[in-house]
C-alpha cells in the first residue's frame, strides 16, 4: 500500500487483487446467516475497492492495514443491508479475513457497478470501459480520443468518483 | 462488471492520492481559525485591559486553560474520527477535561468569594452576547472541519460531526474569552455551554447527513 499510494501502478494493481480474494471471504463469511446472495457479495467487494481506492489517503502507514480494510469492508456491508431495506441489526462481525481468501467471482460480473456505469456521459464510459475491460492505457485511450493522458486520467478519477457517490446515493 | 476489470480502473488511476487526512484536517483547522480571528478582530475585538488583566487575573487565564483543554483532546478525537478503523471506545472521556477542570475552578471560586455574590458573577454583564458570539465564531471552522471530515471516512459520521462541532466552539469560546469581561467561572459554566450544545448538535445532525461515503 505504501507503494501504491506513492503512485506505483503494478504495485496497486496487485494489492488490489489480493485484497480483492481477502474481501471477498471476509464479506461472504460476514454475510453468512443473512441470506445475501453471490452475486450481491461481489457488489459489496467492488463497492468495498472503490472506497479503499477513493479513501486511501485516510490510511495511516504507522498502522496496520487489515483493520483499515476491514473497517471499510463493515461499513460497506452496513449500507449494503440498508440499500435491502433491511436494518442491520446482525453485528457482522470481521475482526479478520478468512486465511485462504476467494477468488471463485473474480471473473464473475457484478450488477451495480455495471449499472450505474450507464449514468456517466458517453466519453467518461467509454474512458473506463476502455481501461478496466478492454485493459486499454490512460495514454492509448487519450490518442483515440484526442485528449490528453491527464484529462484522460482526470476522467477516470471523476468517474470513479462518481460511481462511488451513486452506490452512497442508492444506500440513503 | 467484473472485479478484475475494475481493479483495471482503479489501478490506472493510481495517482490520484490525495494529501493524508491528518494534514488535510489540520490545515481546515487552521484556515478557520485564521478566518474566525479575523472577523473577532474586526468586528469585538479583544477587551481593552487585555495585556494587564492576562498578567494579573488568574480568572481570566483560567478562562483560556478551560476553552484550550477542550479544543485540544477535541482537535485529537477528529483526526482520530476522520479515519474508518479509529475505535472510539472510552476516549470521547478525553472531552470531560475542560469541564472537569471548569468544576474545580467553580469550587475554588465558591470558596474564595462570599456567597451572596455568587449570583452576580454568574449572571455577569455579557451573557446574551455570549451565547450568540460563540456560534457565529464558530461557523468558519465548523464548515472547515466538516469539508475535512468530508475528505476522510469516518466510521461514525454523526459523532465526528458533534466533536467537530465542540471543536469549532472551543475555538470560537477561546476567542471570545479574550473579549468578555466576565471572568468568573461561574459565568463560564452558566454561558459557554449554550454555544458548545448548540454546535455539538449541528454537526451531529449534519454529520449523519452529510458524512456517509
Amino acid at each position: 500500500m505504501r507503494a501504491a499510494t506513492a503512485g506505483d501502478e503494478p504495485a496497486y494493481r496487485t494489492l488490489l487483487e489480493d485484497l480483492s480474494r481477502l474481501l471477498r471471504g471476509a464479506v461472504r463469511r460476514g454475510f453468512a446467516g443473512v441470506g445475501v446472495a453471490r452475486d450481491d457479495v461481489e457488489d459489496v467487494v467492488q463497492d468495498t475497492l472503490l472506497a479503499i481506492h477513493l479513501k486511501r489517503h485516510t490510511w495511516d502507514p504507522a498502522m496496520p492495514l487489515g483493520p483499515w480494510v476491514l473497517a471499510i469492508a463493515r461499513n460497506k456491508m452496513i449500507d449494503d443491508l440498508r440499500r435491502r431495506g433491511r436494518r442491520p441489526e446482525i453485528p457482522i462481525d470481521l475482526t479478520q479475513f478468512d486465511i485462504e481468501g476467494d477468488d471463485q467471482q473474480a471473473s464473475i460480473d457484478a450488477q451495480d457497478v455495471a449499472r450505474i456505469l450507464n449514468g456517466l456521459s458517453d466519453r467518461n464510459r467509454d474512458i473506463v470501459q476502455s481501461i478496466s475491460i478492454d485493459g486499454h492505457s490512460a495514454r492509448d485511450v487519450a490518442d483515440r480520443l484526442g485528449m490528453t493522458e491527464v484529462a484522460v486520467r482526470v476522467a477516470l478519477h471523476r468517474s470513479l468518483k462518481a460511481l462511488a457517490d451513486t452506490y452512497q446515493e442508492k444506500s440513503r | 462488471m467484473k472485479t478484475d476489470d475494475l481493479i483495471k480502473a482503479l489501478a490506472a488511476d493510481a495517482k490520484s492520492v490525495e494529501q493524508p487526512i491528518a494534514r488535510t484536517l489540520a490545515v481546515a483547522v487552521g484556515i478557520g481559525a485564521l478566518l474566525s480571528l479575523a472577523a473577532f478582530l474586526a468586528t469585538l475585538g479583544m477587551r481593552a485591559d487585555f495585556a494587564q488583566a492576562a498578567s494579573t487575573s488568574i480568572r481570566f487565564l483560567f478562562k483560556f486553560v478551560v476553552t484550550l483543554s477542550l479544543a485540544v483532546p477535541a482537535f485529537l478525537l477528529v483526526r482520530g474520527l476522520s479515519r474508518p478503523d479509529f475505535k472510539l471506545d472510552k476516549r470521547l472521556w478525553w472531552l470531560a477535561l475542560g469541564p472537569v477542570l471548569l468544576i474545580g475552578g467553580i469550587a475554588l471560586e465558591m470558596i474564595s468569594v462570599p456567597a451572596d455574590a455568587w449570583q452576580a458573577r454568574m449572571i455577569g454583564h455579557n451573557s446574551f452576547y455570549c451565547m450568540v458570539t460563540i456560534p457565529l465564531l464558530s461557523l468558519a471552522p465548523f464548515a472547515a472541519i466538516l469539508y475535512a471530515l468530508k475528505c476522510g471516512a469516518p466510521a461514525n459520521p454523526a459523532i465526528a460531526g458533534a466533536v467537530g462541532g465542540i471543536l469549532s466552539a472551543a475555538i470560537a469560546a477561546t476567542l471570545y474569552a479574550s473579549h468578555c469581561a466576565d471572568d468568573s467561572p461561574l459565568f463560564v459554566m452558566a454561558w459557554y455551554p449554550f454555544g458548545f450544545a448548540l454546535m455539538a448538535a449541528l454537526g451531529a445532525m449534519i454529520g449523519a447527513r452529510f458524512l456517509r461515503w
